[in-house]
């Protein structure tokens, strides 16, 4: 599953430590799910939505 | 979004918390089986009500290890406990798979010494330590 979080996260200038912490994971889990390696949970997908203000749809794109 | 790097999350905190806490309980865990083995032979006498009360106390705190162990897990992230739960499964079923096939060479008398449950044990902890890191690597 695609997803833009690393480009969401440059425009905020945050570190991939600052996500995690805004987001209870660790920042080897925003690694893996930013290169695509980890798919998160919806819940955790939610949570990243609100963050943004934008929907998951537009976070998360479904496809290889 | 301005966060202290060096300022604890509640939900870091708390995994430290629970890994202090499963560190404490597997020490004190592995003493008291330490005591519950060497205690006859160096402490008291074997057959004895110590041995009775040294086995009973190290079963109170296996108790406390499993529920520390469980406790630590629900703690982690998703991608932590996946990791975590993927090691696990795979050192029960190598644990699992190998120690009965180990015994059954020993009670058919294919191997010329006992088949002991520590055999076990080591290969059990060395299959979970490779995997934990063959996972780890994977995600990174």
């Amino acid at each position: 599953m695609k997803n833009s979080l690393k480009v969401l996260r440059a425009e905020r200038d945050w570190t991939q430590a600052q996500l995690a912490k805004e987001l209870d994971v660790s920042r080897q889990t925003i690694n893996a799910i930013e290169k695509g390696k980890f798919d998160p949970s919806l819940p955790l997908a939610f949570k990243a939505a609100r963050l943004f203000g934008l929907s998951i749809e537009e976070i998360f794109v479904d496809g290889e | 979004m301005e966060t202290d790097k060096t300022e604890l999350s509640a939900w870091e905190a708390e995994t430290v918390r629970n890994t202090v806490r499963l560190g404490f309980w597997t020490f004190a865990w592995v003493l008291s089986l330490a005591i519950a083995t060497f205690g006859p032979m160096f402490i008291w006498e074997s057959g004895t009500l110590f041995s009775v009360l040294a086995i009973a106390v190290n079963l109170v705190f296996g108790v406390g290890m499993i529920l520390a162990n469980k406790r630590h897990l629900q703690g982690l992230d998703e991608m932590q406990r996946k990791v975590q739960l993927e090691a696990m499964a795979l050192s029960l079923g190598v644990g699992l798979i190998t120690g009965l096939a180990f015994s059954t060479v020993d009670i058919v008398n294919l191997i010329n010494f006992d088949a002991e449950i520590s055999h076990m044990v080591i290969l059990m902890s060395i299959t979970y330590a490779i995997s934990l890191a063959f996972n780890r690597r994977k995600y990174q």
